[in-house]
This record gives structure tokens, C-alpha cells and sequence, in this order.
């Protein structure tokens, strides 16, 4: 019984991906949004039955479909392994994906391709659920490939738009790189315990030699830099943005960015096998919390400041990964997909309302003309700036007090001016968007609207669970529902239980949730309050502010050195071809012309294949090289024999050396 | 001496295809032209006797022609994938060569003879009968590059094929005769010994090791000696690319990989070094110049290029330790996996290509894949799975046979080896989803949107049925070939 | 006396040579033809030196292998040469790049 409902989960949103995608065109749109999010429901159901069992029993649990690779001393099961983390991420997705999917039916209406809009999200459902569940590193990685396809085929959906597209190609490709990374580690894992299974490979973990478990645990961590957009691979997620709004909630908020923090946190006995590599998650997570929180303060992109707001919540979790605080980790992973699903959701219903408008400079003054998304894109705002007793707060201010009293201090102090900036780019996006005086177009102003009902539902779900998600699963700090829930799979290994200094964690929270306050107050002064003081500041601080709202010029970065040159090399082959082996060609072939006149021809060709082959043909051809003239044939029985003599030419080299090591 | 009733048995699958291909050069003049289907249909009927009759070879070994000819599972294996393949391209023929008005049957009896070479060279013991295939697949293959001999493009790719071709078979002769003078033999076990006993002190065996590597480079398309991959690829009728790009690769990586391994596995070391810079030059050159392709047969023929260079990597693993190794064993059948799968994504693909082909226009440009997912989503859809497996994504069965190769270079300790093939699978990505984004994140133009007409017959789709369905499965259930192909290898060195 | 068979190497090692070079330098079609001609005919003066070295008949047979596989290509090669000029008429191999960059 168990193992049928274990094995539906996926099966459900697959079946949907199947109808849909096939048979998509026989039936009308509505019908194929309800099979949509009614496979979603149906495996949201079987996730709560699977959350019955293991609360019951949280023994990990293993569900084989069938043996998938085998062949030598390899053999790969398609398999589920079934224990609390997988449970805390199966009901997220479920349930958040839910809520999401019942959201798009209202707000893709009427878009065209809507059913295949509802594809991509189902299959995105299954690769999802498969990365999860799976009980080894290969169902993981397919799960981990397939979710960057869905995501490159969702953030390319509007293909009018060129840079949709170009956007998804780059959020492809940058994740392909940390994909190469997870791959390789694999390979290790693979080599050093000759087996992919999770439950061998982690009972085994702690006979890892510390420098073996620091390559493995360094090659995770480039995958989940990837697919988590951390520094230095986070450029894709902010142009991610092209993408339909719930896509932006479901993928690039809620669930796939949150991969890279499971993948960590599943493999974490090799992590605490591994300082170093630890040490280098924390310093990556606390860094791009800061550094993506700065982005984040000036950017006017209602959508784009909430990207650089969640690249900059997952550098939250990577510190708490690299503090050891895995708890507190999966805990934020949980409350952010509340909140910034909410966030994105609401932004979405903003941008609805206002006909596809997307820039804050545009907006104002919208609290009174669609109240219940205001208020609900205020709770979420509440939430993520962490002011108690909203679920941000709980989760954010375990893992700041974790650093401190761990004394990681320099993460801690990463962590709190993040958490101020957070607060304050979120108040000021809060009071751009909603209050103040209205600077919609006049056209657009006419019709707004608030948004139909059913995409108020999930919204209005998503801020009770914004609310009391934090009290409920995480109070008292450090030993919530959830904490318990995890106890067994998310202790670090030595970890000793700590005497809690009440006191010390009082003072603590009452810290963060100043910062948080100020941070509102900060971002009432400068928005409401005083609203000529952004202008000022913005004049006065030029340098910092265009480098901000440029981003730091990473992507510009990139793109001088790493695409550019990888554009230019084939281009640079292309002119090797014509320049240096015509060069050579026609060099050959006109010193018959210059020779010397008395010397056979059979002796003028041998003497210059010889003297070529041997290398000196360009040398030779450089002196004769008259004009451009092209035989292409010859080019290519050039570039054979030149290829010829390299492969003597390193032979040669090769042996002598070796003889000469030899004796 | 007069060949015994077992010699002639053992080769009866080549005498088979022969014959039947003999038959068809003197039926087709006799056939009316709306008949000639009848005779695609009696080259598919050979093909399927002869798979009959390999598969009984899948687990014995036989030395037939005063050990000329050798009978095992490792030949069984490439010759049942080549009947797959060849029936995919017969199969798809049929429509093809409607569409460019170039109907007439001795192209299939040209298939079957360049087979028949292809049969040859991997069950081949000794130099000379693997000569003998290389040069029957080979002038098949000029000929059929030229087939639309109405177009210059057609005939230049055969010239320059022809020209280059029959270029590299003169080195690779070239070697051959001296290992001869080295051994007295063609034999491989006869060279091996040679080899083994004089060593690479030896400029004669070193150069005739070189020559060698060079004439299979040439024809697996290994950087240096890949230029004309893309020249002949674009400029051959696509059903002729495709089979180039498929069998002929998968025959000559049979072929080399016998030769390198029971000819020099004595000397590893001597070779291993090299094969594994042609295998990274491979690897980055096919990568990072398709990314600037525009034509879509010629990015698929740099494709193809970067393809070769994955599956070198098994040879470079099968070099790195003795015979019989099993880690040797895992590098050789993770190769013929990789093949094996390579075939049904680069056959798919290429078929894509063909039925694209419309009155007038090539249909092997990008922008002739433009939106294409408006126009015809059936075909946009099946391109989308071909290009995700030719990216090595999962689950399809391009992530298998990159998985395990790249295991076996791991297995092999060359794990940076497999670091810098997963960074340029990586990049490959990149000109793959190219075609992805065109069909579908692009508007079609005006004059597109009314061309929806591809050439979607029962055959094609047949061939587009297999190649997807060898893309999923394999990469579903990979359990089955692995068997077939771990066992295959057991026989081999 | 005998004749050295070193020298019979260099003779063939010469006559690829010129084969070698002449394909790498002529432009008509034709003469990269023979040059390709006389690469092979390099490696049957090694097959027929080193058998009667060796004592031994198999490199004989090969010969005979290699020449008729050569006349086949030859064949093969004049028809498409044929072709090719019917398109251009030109045997400058110069005059065939349709198929580039």
C-alpha cells in the first residue's frame, strides 16, 4: 500500500504531462487546466498519506520501481527513498505547486498555449518529485536535469519576446556548468564507495578520507551553486524573470532554486566529513545574501527585485548548510516558499491588474484600488523582512543566532546587514507599489481591477501559511514540530546538544527584529515620508547607485570573457583554416614556381614535403605567401598530414623521454 | 585450397547481403518506376534474414578463411546495429528520394554493398580483410554522396570525399605494408607479436602505428583529421548523411578499436597518449565550432565530430590498462553503447532534417526550423527529443551513454578526463537548444506559416518511431543492451 | 648480388612522397588522381619487396588486392570526375567550394 502511493506521486502529474501533451488539442482549455492541478491535487493527497506513515515511522524507507543501470559492479535502481527530508520537500511541492497551479489557471486565461503552458508545469511536477524522492544520485540528477529543461522551456514560454528566449538558453547553460560539476561528483562517489545508493553511500560516509570528502562535497557544492543561482553562477535566475509569473513562483522561488539546499542537506555527512568544503558553503551563501540584497535596493523591476531577493534568501540557507544548522536550513526553505511564493503571486496579480505592467516607477497608490492583494503582498513583505511572529522571522533569526552562537561572527554579520537591506527593499518596493500617489498610466488606470477569485484563494492560503507557518512548525526555537520531525536526518555528525542560553537567544531575536524594524523605518523615511530623499541620496551616491542597478556588471563580465571567446574560437578556427594552412598550401605549391631552375621536379617536391612535413612549412610558405587563393581540397589533405606529423612529432617525444627515464 | 561449407557459413550474412544487392543493380533496370519500392522492400527482407541469422553469432566465436575472418559476439553486435541502421535508412529512403526526385533502387543496392563492407571490416582479422571493408564501405559511400549528381553541391561532396577518402585509405595502406615487412603477416595476432617483441624503439613500427591511427582517424572523423566531415555531410543527400554519420562511424570505431587493441595491446602506452589527444582536441574543436553553425547538417556533422570524440574516450580507457582487464572491457563496451545510442539520436535527427526537405526549399537551414512548432508540432516535438538526448540530458539515452563512459574514464582514474568532456557536454547544450529555442520560441515568418506540409509518409514515420523509441527506452531501460553489449566484450581482448 | 631491401624502402618511402606531395600541390583533379595512384603503388613496391625478403607470399597477394581495389576507386573516381566537370566544366579542384563556411 505504501509503495502504490509512493509510486503514484509522480505518476499522477506524468499522466497529466501525457494527456495533455497528446491528446491536449481534442478537449478545451478548461478541461485540460482542471486534469492539470487535479494531478497535482491527487499527488498533493498521496503526500499527505505518505506523511502519515512517516510520522508514524520515521525510519527511512526504500520503494524500487526497477533496476535501472546495471553492468559491471554498477547497478542503479529506479527507486525512492522515502524519509522525513524527502516528506518535508514532498508536501512543499505538492502543496505550494498546488495552490500555484489552481493560481495559473486563472492567470494564464485565455493566454494561447495554454495547455502547453500546464505541460512544462506538470512535467516540471514529475522531474521535480523524481529529484526528491529518488533514493540515489542518478534519479536525483534526472530529476536535476529535467527540472532546468522545464525551467528553460518555461522562461522561453513567451516567445514573442527575444529576450525570453535568450534568457532561457543562458539559465540552461549556467546550470549545465554546475551540472557538470554535480555529474563529476558522482563519478567520485561513485569510485569511492562503488555504490549511488544514499543509504549506503551515507552510512559509509564518515571512512571518508577528509581530502576524498572535500573533492565530492567541493563538486556538489559548484551543482548546487547552479542550480541554487549562487555567487558565482546566479546571473541566470534575475533574467529567469522572463518567464510567466506563477513559473517564477513555483520554479525559481519555491522549489527548483531550493534543490541545491537539499541536495547539501541529504549529502550533508559528507559535507561534515569535509571543513573546508563547509566552510565554503557558509562564505558563499552569507556572501550572496549580502551581495544580492544590494542589487536588490535599486533595482525597478517589481519581479526583478523579488528575484534578487530570493537569490539572496537562498544565500541564507547556504549559510545555514555551512554552519551546520541544516534544520534551520530546511526551515527556511519551508517558510521562503511560503512567503515569496505569495510575493510572487501577488506581484503577479499587481502586474494583472495593471495589463502586464511590470516597472515600480509606474505604480503607486494601489492599496485602495485592490485591497486584498495589497494586503496580502504586505503580509508577505512582513514575513520576509522577518518581523515576528510571521514565518519569516522564526526561520531567518534561528539561523543568525545559530551563527552567532556558533561564533561564526562575519557570517552573522553578512546575515544582519542582509536582513536590514531585506527589510528595507522590501518596505520600499511595499510603499512604491501601493502607496503614495498614483503613477499608472491614465489608459491602464481605468480598469484596474482586482484579480478573480481563483487566484485570491491560493493567494489568500499561501498568507495564513505566511502567518502562523513559522509559529507552527518552529516554535519554541530549535525544537519545533519540524525539528523533531528532522531530528534523525539533518544532525550534523558530532554534534553535541548545547545548553540554550535563553537570555542570550531573547537578546538575539530582539536584535533581528530591530534591524527588521529599522529597515521598514529606513524605507517609510525615504519613500513616504520624506519622498525627495531617494532622489538625493541617488545624486549624491551616482557611482554606487548605477554600479547597483547595473548589477555589479557581472553579466557583462561574463559575456567579455567567457562567451565572447567561446564565439570568437570558432570563428578563430575559421580564419586558421583560411589564413595559416592556405599559407602553407600555397606555399608548397609556389616554391615549385621560385626554385631554382636545374633541379628536377621530383627533387623540388620531395625537398619541400620533406621540409614541410618535418615543419618548417610555414616558414618557408610565409616568404612565398603571394595572395589568397583557395583550394579547399588541399586544405584538408594539408591538415591530415600536418596532423601526421604532430602525432610522430609528440610520439618521438614522447618515447625518448621515456627511454630516457627508463634507463 | 577451396573454402569449406563452415567458412562459407560463417560469412553467410555478408554473402547474403551481397547477393541481394547484386540483384538489385540487375532488377532496377527492369522495374518500372512506380515499382521500385518493391525492391526497398526486398533489401529490407535480406536485412531482416540476416539479423536472423547474426544473432545465433551473439555468443560464439569462430575463425573462418585460414583466420581471416573472424565470427564473435563483438562483430555480432556492430553487425546487428548496422542492419538496424541500415533499415532505418532504407526505410526512410523511400520517402527521401521521392521528395529529391532521385528514384532509383541502386542506391539501395549501394546501401547494401557499403554493408557489406562495413560486415567485412568488423568481423575483419587481419589487416587485409579489414582493408577490403574499408575500401567497399568507402567507394559505396562516393558514389552515394554524389547521388543527386543534378546538384553541384552533391557531386563536389563526393569529390571531396573521394579525393580525401581515398587520400587517407593510401596512408593507411602505407602502414599496412610496413607492419607487414615488420611481421610478415597482416594477422593480427601475427602484428601483435611483432609489435610486442620489437617495441616503438622501432621507427618503422612507430610510423606504421601513426599511419594507421591516421587512415581511422579519417574515417571515425577525428580532429585532425575531420575537415571533411561538414563539406560531405552538408553537400550529401541527407539520407546518405545520415547513414555516413551512423554506420560508417560505427564500423570504423569497430574496426579501429579490434585493430589498436589486439594488434598493439601489447604497446599501450605507446598509443594510449596519443589517442587521448585526439580524443580532447576532438571533443573541443566538434563542440565549440558548432556552436557557430548555421546550416543544421553541417552543426549536426560538427556534432557528430564532437560525438566521436566522446566515444574515443572509451578507446583511451580500453588503452590505459592490459587486456582482459575489466576495466579495459568496461571502456570498450561503454563505447559500443555510446554508438549504439549515438545512432538512434543522429538518425532521428537527420531524419528531421529530411522530412523538412519541401519543393524548393533545403529545409536544412535554422531558420527553416523556425517556429516550427506552430507549423507542425509532431515534428517540432520529436527534433526537441533529439536534440535533449544529443545534449546528454535525462532520461534519455544520450545521458546513458555519456554516463557511462564518462564512468569508465572515471573508473580508469582519468577523472579530469571526464571533467573536461562534461564541461564542453555543457557547452554543447548551447547550440543543441539553439534549435530548440528556433522552433519553439520564434514566430514563423509569413511565407512559413503556410508551409506545413512535411514529408510525414508511413515509412518516415516508422523511422522517426524507432529512433524516438530507441531514445526513451535505452534511456529508460539501458538493462538489456548493457547485458548484450558487457557480454559481448567477454569474448574480446 | 642482392639488392638491399633498405633500399627498396626508400624507393617506396620516395614514390609516396611524390604521391603525397602531389595531392597536397596540384590543383587538376586528374593529376591529384595519379598522385593518389602513386601513393598506393608506394605501398605495393613495400608489399612485393618485403615477401620475397621475408620468403613469404602473402604480401604478393595483397598486391593484388590493393591494385584491383585501386582500379575500382580509379573507376569510381573518373566517373565522379565526370560528373563534377559536367557541373563546372572545370578539373581545377580550385573551382569546387560551394561547400564552406
Amino acid at each position: 500500500m505504501f509503495d502504490l502511493i509512493v509510486l503514484l506521486i509522480p505518476i499522477f502529474p506524468l499522466l497529466a504531462v501525457i494527456s495533455n501533451g497528446v491528446f491536449g488539442a481534442r478537449y478545451s482549455t478548461e478541461m485540460a487546466g482542471r486534469i492539470a492541478f487535479g494531478s497535482v491535487g491527487l499527488s498533493f493527497l498521496c503526500a499527505l498519506g505518505v506523511l502519515g506513515y512517516v510520522v508514524s515511522d520515521p525510519t527511512p524507507r526504500e520503494v524500487i520501481a526497477y533496476s535501472w543501470i546495471y553492468g559491471g559492479d554498477l547497478s542503479v535502481d529506479l527507486g525512492f527513498l522515502i524519509d522525513p527530508l524527502t516528506t518535508v520537500f514532498l508536501m512543499v511541492i505538492t502543496g505550494v505547486g498546488l495552490l500555484i497551479h489552481i493560481y495559473s489557471t486563472g492567470y494564464m486565461h485565455g493566454e494561447e498555449g495554454f495547455t502547453r503552458f500546464f505541460t512544462y508545469m506538470n512535467l516540471f511536477m514529475v522531474s521535480m518529485l523524481l529529484l526528491v524522492m529518488g533514493n540515489n544520485y542518478v534519479v536525483l540528477f534526472i530529476g536535476w536535469e529535467g527540472v532546468g529543461l522545464c525551467s528553460y522551456l518555461l522562461i522561453g514560454y513567451y516567445y514573442e519576446k527575444v529576450s525570453a528566449g535568450k534568457a532561457a538558453t543562458k539559465a540552461f547553460v549556467v546550470n549545465r556548468i554546475g551540472d557538470a560539476g554535480f555529474l563529476l561528483a558522482v563519478f567520485l562517489i561513485f569510485t569511492e564507495f562503488r555504490t549511488l545508493d544514499y543509504l549506503k553511500v551515507l552510512e559509509q560516509a564518515p571512512q571518508l578520507s577528509t581530502g576524498m570528502a572535500t573533492a565530492i562535497a567541493l563538486c556538489l557544492l559548484v551543482g548546487a551553486v547552479g542550480k541554487s543561482a549562487q555567487l558565482p553562477l546566479y546571473t541566470w535566475l534575475p533574467d529567469a524573470m522572463e518567464g510567466p509569473t506563477p513559473v517564477s513562483a513555483l520554479i525559481h522561488a519555491a522549489t527548483m532554486v531550493t534543490a541545491g539546499v537539499y541536495m547539501i542537506v541529504r549529502n550533508h555527512a559528507i559535507f561534515d566529513m569535509a571543513p573546508i568544503a563547509l566552510t565554503t558553503v557558509g562564505l558563499i551563501g552569507g556572501i550572496t545574501a549580502l551581495f544580492a540584497a544590494t542589487i536588490g535596493l535599486v533595482q525597478n523591476d517589481i519581479k526583478r527585485v523579488l528575484a534578487y531577493s530570493t537569490v539572496s534568501q537562498l544565500g541564507y540557507m547556504f549559510l545555514a548548510c555551512g554552519i551546520g544548522a541544516y534544520t534551520a536550513a530546511i526551515f527556511h526553505v519551508v517558510t521562503h516558499a511560503f512567503f515569496k511564493a505569495l510575493l510572487f503571486l501577488s506581484a503577479g496579480a499587481v502586474i494583472h491588474s495593471l495589463n502586464g505592467e511590470q516597472d515600480i516607477r509606474k505604480m503607486g497608490g494601489l492599496h485602495n484600488k485592490i485591497p486584498i492583494t495589497y494586503k496580502v503582498f504586505l503580509i508577505g513583505t512582513i514575513a520576509i523582512a522577518g518581523i515576528p511572529p510571521l514565518a519569516g522571522f522564526w526561520s531567518k533569526d534561528e539561523i543568525m543566532a545559530h551563527a552567532f552562537i556558533h561564533h561564526h561572527y562575519l557570517l552573522y554579520a553578512f546575515a544582519a546587514i542582509g536582513a536590514l537591506l531585506t527589510s528595507f527593499y522590501m518596505f520600499r518596493l511595499t510603499n512604491l507599489t501601493f502607496y503614495g500617489n498614483s503613477r499608472v498610466d491614465p489608459k491602464v488606470e481605468a480598469h484596474i481591477h482586482e484579480s478573480p477569485k481563483v487566484m485570491l484563494v491560493p493567494l489568500m492560503i499561501l498568507a495564513g501559511l505566511s502567518v502562523i507557518g513559522g509559529l507552527l512548525l518552529g516554535f519554541p526555537p530549535e525544537h519545533g514540530l519540524l525539528h523533531s520531525f528532522l531530528h534523525d536526518v539533518a544532525t550534523p555528525l558530532g554534534a553535541t546538544a548545547h545548553e540554550m542560553n535563553v537570555g542570550l537567544l531573547l537578546g538575539l531575536a530582539t536584535f533581528a527584529t530591530l534591524i527588521a524594524v529599522s529597515g521598514w523605518a529606513l524605507a517609510r523615511y525615504m519613500y513616504l515620508s520624506n519622498p525627495g530623499v531617494a532622489d538625493e541620496w541617488m545624486q549624491k551616491y551616482s557611482g554606487i547607485y548605477t554600479t547597483l542597478l547595473n548589477k555589479y556588471y557581472v553579466d557583462e563580465f561574463y559575456d567579455k570573457i567567457i562567451v565572447e571567446p567561446c564565439k570568437r574560437l570558432g570563428e578563430i578556427w575559421d580564419c586558421f583554416d583560411r589564413k595559416v594552412i592556405d599559407r602553407f598550401v600555397i606555399g608548397v605549391g609556389n616554391m615549385t614556381d621560385v626554385s631554382a631552375a636545374g633541379i628536377t621536379w621530383t627533387e623540388k617536391h620531395v625537398m619541400y614535403a620533406g621540409l614541410n612535413v618535418i615543419g618548417y612549412g610555414h616558414h618557408l610558405a610565409a616568404l612565398a605567401w603571394r595572395k589568397l587563393q583557395s583550394g579547399m581540397v588541399h586544405h584538408y589533405a594539408a591538415i591530415i598530414i600536418i596532423g601526421l606529423a604532430i602525432l610522430v612529432h609528440v610520439a618521438f617525444l614522447w618515447f625518448t623521454s621515456a627511454t630516457a627515464l627508463g634507463q | 585450397m577451396t573454402p569449406s561449407l563452415v567458412d562459407l557459413g560463417a560469412i553467410l550474412p555478408e554473402l547474403l547481403i551481397v547477393g541481394a544487392a547484386c540483384l538489385l543493380l540487375v532488377l532496377d533496370p527492369i522495374t518500372p518506376s512506380s515499382k521500385k519500392d518493391l525492391l526497398a522492400w526486398m533489401s529490407l527482407g535480406a536485412l531482416a534474414l540476416c539479423f536472423m541469422v547474426t544473432i545465433g553469432d551473439l555468443n560464439h566465436r569462430v575463425l573462418a578463411f585460414s583466420d581471416l575472418v573472424i565470427i564473435d559476439p563483438y562483430a555480432a553486435f556492430w553487425k546487428l546495429l548496422l542492419y538496424v541502421i541500415s533499415g532505418m535508412t532504407i526505410l526512410f529512403s523511400m520517402t527521401y528520394l521521392k521528395e529529391e526526385r532521385i528514384e532509383l533502387a541502386e542506391y539501395y543496392g549501394f546501401i547494401l554493398l557499403s554493408l557489406a563492407g562495413m560486415m567485412i571490416m568488423v568481423s575483419g582479422a587481419d589487416l587485409l580483410t579489414i582493408y577490403l571493408g574499408i575500401e567497399l564501405m568507402s567507394i559505396s559511400l562516393y558514389i552515394m554522396a554524389g547521388f543527386k549528381r543534378f546538384e553541384a553541391k552533391s557531386i563536389e561532396s563526393s569529390a571531396k570525399y573521394f579525393i580525401l577518402g581515398s587520400f587517407s585509405s593510401g596512408i593507411l595502406l602505407y602502414g599496412i605494408s610496413l607492419l607487414y615487412g615488420i611481421s610478415g603477416s597482416t594477422k593480427l595476432t601475427d602484428i601483435a607479436q611483432a609489435v610486442t617483441s620489437r617495441g616503438f624503439d622501432d621507427p618503422m613500427v612507430l610510423f606504421a602505428t601513426m599511419f594507421l591511427i591516421v587512415g581511422f582517424g579519417f574515417k571515425v572523423s577525428a580532429v585532425p583529421f575531420h575537415m571533411w566531415t561538414p563539406d560531405v555531410y552538408q553537400g550529401a543527400p541527407t539520407s546518405v548523411t545520415a547513414f555516413m554519420a551512423v554506420a560508417s562511424k560505427a564500423a570504423s570505431f569497430a574496426a579501429f578499436l579490434r585493430v589498436l587493441l589486439e594488434g598493439f595491446g601489447g604497446v599501450k602506452p605507446s598509443w594510449q597518449g596519443l589517442i587521448l589527444v585526439l580524443c580532447i582536441a576532438t571533443i573541443a574543436l566538434g563542440n565549440i565550432v558548432a556552436i557557430v553553425q548555421t546550416n543544421v547538417k553541417r552543426m549536426l556533422a560538427y556534432s557528430s565530430i564532437a560525438h566521436a570524440g566522446y566515444a574515443l574516450i572509451g578507446i583511451v580507457v580500453a588503452g590505459s590498462v592490459a587486456n582482459g582487464d575489466p576495466i579495459a572491457s568496461g571502456g570498450v563496451s561503454s563505447l559500443m553503447l555510446y554508438l549504439a545510442i549515438y545512432s538512434f539520436m543522429t538518425l532521428g535527427a537527420f531524419a528531421i532534417v529530411g522530412i523538412l526537405r519541401r519543393g524548393g526549399l533545403e529545409g536544412e537551414e535554422l531558420d527553416d526550423f523556425t517556429g516550427l512548432s506552430k507549423r507542425h508540432k509532431g515534428a517540432a516535438f520529436l527534433m526537441m527529443i533529439f536534440m535533449v538526448a544529443l545534449a546528454g540530458i535525462p532520461p534519455t539515452a544520450g545521458f546513458m551513454g555519456k554516463f557511462y563512459l564518462f564512468m569508465a574514464a572515471v573508473n580508469a582514474g582519468m577523472a579530469w578526463l571526464a571533467i573536461i568532456a562534461l564541461i564542453f557536454a555543457a557547452i554543447s547544450a548551447f547550440y543543441y537548444l539553439r534549435v530548440v529555442m528556433v522552433m519553439y520560441m520564434r514566430e514563423p515568418s509569413a511565407a512559413q506559416e503556410n508551409e506545413t506540409r512535411l514529408a510525414f509518409t508511413p515509412t518516415t514515420s516508422v523511422v522517426l518511431a524507432c529512433a524516438i523509441a530507441g531514445v526513451i527506452i535505452l534511456g529508460v531501460f539501458p538493462g538489456p543492451l548493457v547485458s548484450v553489449t558487457t557480454s559481448a566484450v567477454m569474448s574480446f581482448p | 648480388m642482392a639488392v638491399p631491401i633498405s633500399y627498396y624502402v626508400v624507393l617506396s618511402g620516395l614514390v609516396f612522397l611524390i604521391g603525397l606531395v602531389g595531392v597536397l600541390t596540384r590543383r587538376n583533379i586528374i593529376v591529384i588522381l595519379l598522385s593518389i595512384e602513386l601513393m598506393l603503388n608506394a605501398t605495393n613496391i613495400n608489399f612485393v619487396a618485403f615477401s620475397s625478403y621475408l620468403g613469404n607470399l602473402s604480401g604478393q597477394v595483397f598486391v593484388f588486392f590493393a591494385l584491383t581495389v585501386a582500379a575500382a576507386e580509379v573507376a569510381v573516381g573518373l566517373a565522379i570526375i565526370i560528373a563534377l566537370y559536367r557541373h563546372t566544366t572545370s578539373i581545377n579542384v580550385d573551382d569546387f567550394r560551394l561547400l564552406k563556411w
